[in-house]
């Protein structure tokens, strides 16, 4: 069973409605001991890095993930916001984050593109991995974001797109998977991405 | 690149899409849910729905309308009418949207975009208004006018003022539908969308006037907007030839208008 981490701010029914479509036994998770019993992990998110990182201190998830995704090894995937907070800190409202992973979260140049980016960007793979099975080199998936990550180990990086910059678009690093687009609105390309997560997982 | 979106928008009446022009006389053209999987299959960029009757029969939302939908359709889904607190906004999120258009609402409380957005991020917070031109005054530079309950009461505002005030108060786009065009099938305004794009540095979206792909392809040429509503051109019984969005890419490609491109 996937568990979405539901912080009631975030896109968590959106991701479990997608989980539905494709047959997968997921639900939603609003406290830290609903974790333990999950075999993977979503972790959607809309909205601040730092109101996220306040809900999942306050209600004990940041803990409760850390020793199930970091330490326990279990299938992650992080989309948008839930990318972000795997790094060090934001420079949105300069919120420290998880830390579980090098880097920062800076702001889109203002000057050159309108900030949020909001639509269907493409995203070009770097790399091969199993998550990206049946999608080929590159796809169209949906964008909402006015940050985006810079991992400090590029070696992390999946997925490469460009708004004013080239940026990280999506990273695969050990058992954690992340975008920073929405997987779960992405169309059916996005849910062939969540199937295959979903496959890791044992669905 | 990030490409041009194509919006479709459909106003609902009790889980049925209904067909107005210039804001009256409504026909029914088919059941909500039907009409968003016809859409998504034909792999449309996003979609948009107003429950028109729900603010001036002073009730809530289509809730029930709004969950089929978002269990059938996995594109990014907005919705609108009869939204006036957080909590109204937070329901129809819970229910599987992921953005929320206020329009005549934000007119009377223009507080409630800040809030939206503090509480559920920019993103989430479509700042719709209805546009109409008028003679330029001291009081309207712009030469367009904010109207708001269905385009019937008209505010005295500029639309462009709005709009920059409306980005201020943290609305993540700026939906600026034409009084004048809705419905009529003769081209978006491409006046007051092009000066709106020029004014604010949030996505803005083209509404109110598209019947063929033609006129897509006009208001992505000749103004800053992000994405453009279509609405009649795909389903409408009103005109004598509906479009697919598949069509309607099409032609946006042959003219050099970066779209989402077809998946088979």
């Amino acid at each position: 069973m996937i568990g979405i981490i539901d912080y009631k701010a975030g896109n968590a029914p959106s991701a479990l409605n997608a989980c539905r479509r494709l047959g997968v036994d997921a639900r939603l998770l609003s406290a830290p001991d609903e974790i333990e019993e999950c075999g993977g992990i979503i972790l959607p998110g809309v909205g601040s890095a730092q109101a996220t990182m306040d809900s999942l201190r306050e209600t004990g998830i940041a803990d409760a993930l850390k020793k199930k995704v970091l330490d326990g090894g279990a299938p992650f995937l992080g989309i948008c916001i839930g990318l972000q907070v795997l790094f060090e800190h934001s420079e949105e409202e300069d919120a420290e984050c998880l830390g579980w992973l090098s880097g920062e979260v800076r702001r889109f140049p203002e000057q050159m593109v309108r900030v949020p980016q909001i639509g269907w960007n493409e995203v070009r793979f770097v790399r091969e991995r199993p998550v990206l099975s049946g999608i080929g080199e590159s796809g169209f998936f949906y964008f909402v974001n006015s940050y985006y990550a810079v991992p400090k180990d590029s070696g992390i990086i999946l997925g490469k797109t460009r708004y004013g910059v080239e940026f990280c678009s999506m990273i695969a690093h050990k058992n954690i998977i992340a975008a920073q687009f929405h997987v779960e609105k992405s169309g059916e390309t996005g849910l062939r991405l969540l199937k295959n997560f979903a496959a890791s997982v044992g669905n | 690149m990030l490409t041009k979106r194509l919006i479709a928008c459909f106003d609902i009446k009790d889980g049925m899409i209904t067909k107005a022009q210039k804001f009256k006389d409504n026909i029914v053209v088919g059941s909500a849910v039907e009409i968003a999987c016809r859409v998504y299959q034909d792999q449309i960029d996003e979609i948009i729905f107003y429950d028109i009757t729900a603010s001036s029969d002073k009730r809530k939302i289509d809730i029930r309308t709004v969950k089929d939908v978002a269990e059938h359709v996995f594109v990014p889904f907005t919705v609108g009418g009869g939204i006036k607190d957080l909590n109204d906004m937070y329901e129809v999120l819970k229910a599987g949207a992921e953005k929320i258009s206020v329009d005549s609402m934000a007119v009377r409380n223009p507080g409630i975009i800040r809030e939206g957005a503090r509480a559920f991020g920019s993103q989430c917070v479509v700042l719709s208004m209805q546009v109409k031109k008028v003679e330029k005054t001291q009081k309207i530079p712009s030469g367009y006018e904010i109207a708001i309950d269905g385009a019937r009461v008209f505010t005295g505002m500029d639309a462009v003022e709005w709009a920059k005030r409306g980005e201020n108060l943290g609305a993540g786009e700026i939906c600026v539908n034409s009084i004048d065009r809705d419905g009529t099938h003769s081209g978006y305004d491409i006046e007051i969308t092009s000066l709106i794009a020029d004014a604010v540095n949030i996505p803005v979206i083209a509404s109110g006037g598209a019947g063929m792909p033609e006129h897509v392809v006009e208001v992505f040429e000749k103004t800053g907007a992000s994405a453009a509503i279509i609405s009649s051109m795909l389903y409408s019984p009103r005109l004598s030839r509906n479009y697919s969005v598949r069509e309607i890419k099409q032609e946006l490609t042959a003219c050099g208008v970066p779209v989402r491109p077809w998946v088979e």
